[in-house]
């Protein structure tokens, strides 16, 4: 049972891996990217309007080629995500429009986006409940490693996932190896801490914003893919992606900055969320009460870092503030 | 010195000039510097030093003249150009990243072909410090810093990247008096190895102890070059400063002079311990304007602060006599609040205009009420009142603005300052001070600044007034103090003044430690 919970924690962790590490990036380049939960709407409902005009064409769902029913929903989910980042990072970084209307606009925009494509397409269906069924295209991102059952708890723990969790935690490892290790890292944290410092080093600083930002939601579409795909068995129904967006930006504060803390934390906030499954007579409020923690543990970690005031846990100096180059 | 002079040239500037808008910024300025050789720059408040530098370091480009780099005539239209010609200049005001280590901050934006390799860099930091006796540690994050470790990142950073010319901006400002002789070892050491260094300094016990040749610039244009070993501190002052030139600002004879505020041995520090204000103690007359000169950031503006209850003090005391009820008040640690409630009639027209004065997205209306905020007894504004005082000011001073509903950034700088001394003097004020009233201001603006501090001390106000130009703080002042370094250099009688003796004693400001 105590696999089963470690099992469901890191399948409810992965999205919001994906986001925080994308908003990370965002972050680190100086950008607060509220428009995170819309960005990963976006994700999902592109890589479903994917996955539904291939499964459309196919005569019957035995013909469908598991590698084009990956690939298909996956390019249309890092287009979409990644349409979003760029309106954001024109916004924001060629207009220096406030950071936060504009996430917040792009959060408002995307879900409409969702909603709007995903009803349109429960209507193309004609189905009976307010929701697609995209199981063949589930089937085939949900494909285990084929020695995930023999090895028991072991094997249920580490290996009985779809391929998108472990691409989550490789791309969260790539990310702070990238952060830490590389020039291109450096050059990175420099613009978010201090563009004026970072631009008289000759570093392209709107480059850098754009690039990272796209990137970031980018990475962070994929957790909306994941989710639609292989967590909710490939089923969309509007408005089903709850306040996931919402939480991976807290994870991002909980992580304070960094990607690979971000790992562990994804799935401690995943178990938080499924706990209450597990307790046996539970109450529907109770089970609210649960939902709240990983907010709690949020503003007690925001708290204690405000606290310790260490330099290295603070948010990037120059994060939601726009930068122009001053007449000289 | 005969070596100096086989040495080739590693910089060469002939005919350089540079205008903003009217303004000339430099007129005609040719200088050179040797391989191996200290050349300060030296010159008064906006002399243009530090413009000049800025060409040569690819922040400003020259209208006309020519740049020669190790005998090329080269065009540097950016910092990077200027790097390519191996020159590196070091600012006053530092471009480092908080967060990051010395050795980061000093690879950062350099593009090697090889991979990047941090402890590779260290060492090749850390041979860098050896070669020329800096102290630095490279793993070091630049928040831990003091000023001065900073100032190093800078220099090596310049270094590393591999700089033959380095230029430094004021560079003993910031730094305590050991702090500035551990950096002149440096200098010296950079100067045995055959680098070229330029140093901008108003500090005349620096320039002699250190360079060996002397730039004069003033108001922009060059006066000469000399060779520090043939020169002294009189023949430096006199081309800083040059001829007096008449004014004419009126000015009448003191009346009625009581003591008003007696500043008592204040001290005060700045939080990396450099001292700001050192033991200053003087008297504030009514119906005396009196005259604060000094190199900018000698501790004037600290000064002020104290007085008006902005910055804390570490030693002394501020008392101030109420002329009203005969009281004695000390203003020490107080907050402008309390020293409003004590009853103090105190107006401070502080530098920074827009910043600490005015709020430039309001309109003069508003900022008016800034200071009559209190008063009311409703929960509502009073727009009344402030309403009339701004129409009176803008009347009276004659504001060039559309209404008395403009926001305040959308005005010229004369107008803007027009506003902020016609508040300050509504207050009917006991002690005016006022703070470099006149920068930036056309001569028209700056007459009616000068005709209303004199209304005041008419009206048995005690004026602070803290200026630049030393014509003006002689015509206008009945008496001035001069400050160096945070300490008062003496007092003069500003009637029987010359521009010498208050040059002097503003950059002589005796050197705290010998070896300087």
């Amino acid at each position: 049972m105590i696999a089963t919970i470690i099992q469901r924690a890191v399948m409810q962790g992965t999205p919001l891996l994906f986001g925080s590490t994308g908003e990370i990036l965002t972050e680190k380049s100086g950008h607060l990217n509220l428009g995170i939960p819309g960005i990963m709407y976006v994700g999902a409902i592109s890589g479903v309007a994917g996955a539904f005009l291939y499964e459309q064409s196919l005569a019957s769902p035995e013909l469908l080629n598991p590698i084009l029913a990956v690939l298909i929903p996956l390019l249309c989910s890092l287009v979409g995500s990644t349409l979003m980042g760029l309106i954001y990072c024109f916004l924001t970084v060629t207009l220096r429009a406030n950071q936060n209307v504009t996430g917040l606009a792009l959060t408002t925009f995307g879900i409409g986006v969702g909603n709007f494509f995903g009803g349109s397409l429960i209507k193309l269906v004609d189905s009976d409940v307010p929701s697609i069924a995209l199981s063949a295209t589930s089937n085939a991102f949900k494909t285990e490693l084929p020695f995930a059952h023999s090895l028991g708890w072991f094997g249920e723990i580490f290996f009985s996932y779809g391929f998108l969790v472990y691409v989550a935690i490789i791309v969260a490892i790539i990310a702070s190896f990238i952060l830490n290790k590389t020039r291109i890292g450096l050059h990175l944290r420099a613009v978010g801490e201090n563009p004026a410092t970072a631009d008289a080093a000759g570093i392209n600083v709107t480059r850098y914003k754009y690039i990272t930002t796209s990137i970031g939601s980018a990475i962070a579409g994929l957790g909306g893919l994941y989710y639609v795909m292989d967590y909710a068995n490939g089923v969309w129904s509007n408005n089903g992606f709850g306040d996931r967006g919402w939480l991976s930006i807290a994870l991002v504060i909980f992580s304070v900055w960094r990607p690979s803390l971000s790992i562990l934390g994804s799935i401690l906030f995943g178990f938080l969320y499924v706990i209450p499954t597990y307790i046996p007579n539970i109450t529907v409020s109770d089970k609210k009460l649960f939902e709240m923690l990983p907010y709690v543990v949020t503003i007690i970690v925001l708290i204690i870092t405000s606290m310790r005031n260490k330099k290295e846990n603070q948010p990037p100096a120059a994060l939601g503030l726009p930068y122009f180059r001053e007449e000289r | 010195m005969e070596n100096v002079m086989e040495q080739k040239i590693a910089l060469e500037l002939r005919n350089i000039t540079k205008t903003f808008g009217s303004v000339v910024a430099n007129k005609n300025v040719s200088l050179k510097v040797r391989k191996g050789e200290i050349l300060s720059i030296l010159g008064e408040n906006g002399s243009g030093k530090t413009t000049l530098m800025n060409m040569v370091a690819g922040i400003y480009f020259p209208d006309s003249g020519q740049i020669f780099a190790d005998g090329q005539e080269v065009e540097i239209a950016s910092p990077k150009d200027a790097f390519r010609y191996k020159i590196g200049m070091i600012h006053q005001h530092f471009k480092l990243v908080d967060v990051f280590t010395a050795a980061e901050n000093i690879v950062l934006g350099l593009k090697d072909e090889k991979r990047f390799d941090m402890p590779g860099y260290i060492e090749k930091i850390k041979a860098i410090t050896e070669q020329y006796g800096f102290e630095l540690d490279p793993n070091k994050k630049i928040y831990e810093m003091s000023v001065s470790e900073k100032q190093t990142v800078e220099i090596i950073k310049a270094l590393f990247r591999g700089a033959d010319i380095l230029i430094l901006d004021e560079p003993t400002a910031v730094l305590t008096p050991q702090e500035t002789v551990k950096l002149f070892r440096v200098l010296r050491n950079m100067k045995e190895s055959g680098k070229a260094i330029i140093i901008i300094t108003h500090k005349l016990h620096e320039v002699l102890s250190l360079s060996d040749n002397v730039a004069v610039l003033r108001k922009g244009e060059y006066i000469g070059t000399v060779k520090t070993a043939e020169t002294n501190e009189s023949e430096l002052t006199e081309m800083m400063v040059g001829k007096k030139i008449s004014l004419n600002i009126e000015r009448s004879e003191v009346e009625n002079r009581t003591e008003r505020l007696i500043v008592d041995k204040i001290d005060c520090n700045s939080r990396d311990g450099v001292k700001l204000l050192d033991d200053v103690s003087f008297t504030a007359y009514s119906g005396e304007i009196l005259g604060i000169a000094g190199i900018a950031g000698s501790g004037q503006r600290e000064l002020l602060e104290a007085i008006a209850g902005l910055q804390n003090l570490d030693d002394g005391s501020i008392i101030y006599n109420n002329p009203k009820t005969g009281t004695k008040e000390n203003l020490r640690d107080k907050t402008p609040l309390e020293i409003r409630q004590m009853g103090v009639r105190l107006a401070f027209v502080p530098e920074d205009r827009l910043g600490m004065g005015l709020v430039g997205n309001m309109d003069i209306v508003d900022n008016m009420m800034l200071r009559s905020y209190k008063k009311g007894k409703s929960v509502f504004l009073q727009r009344k009142q402030p309403k009339s005082l701004a129409e009176e000011i803008i009347e009276k001073l004659e504001v060039v603005t559309p209404s008395a509903s403009t926001p305040v950034r959308r005005l010229s700088g004369g107008n803007v300052q027009k506003i902020l001394v016609g508040r300050e003097i509504a207050s009917a004020p006991t002690v005016l001070m006022a703070a470099y009233p006149v920068r930036g201001l056309d001569i028209n603006s700056s007459y009616t600044i000068y005709n209303l501090l004199n209304e005041q001390k008419k009206k048995g106000v005690a004026v602070i007034f803290v200026g630049e130009d030393l014509d003006v703080l002689i015509e206008l002042c009945d008496r001035i103090m001069v400050i160096g370094s945070g300490k008062i250099a003496g007092f003069v009688d500003a009637r029987n003044t010359t521009k010498e003796e208050i040059g002097i004693m503003m950059t002589k400001s005796e050197p705290h430690n010998s070896e300087v």
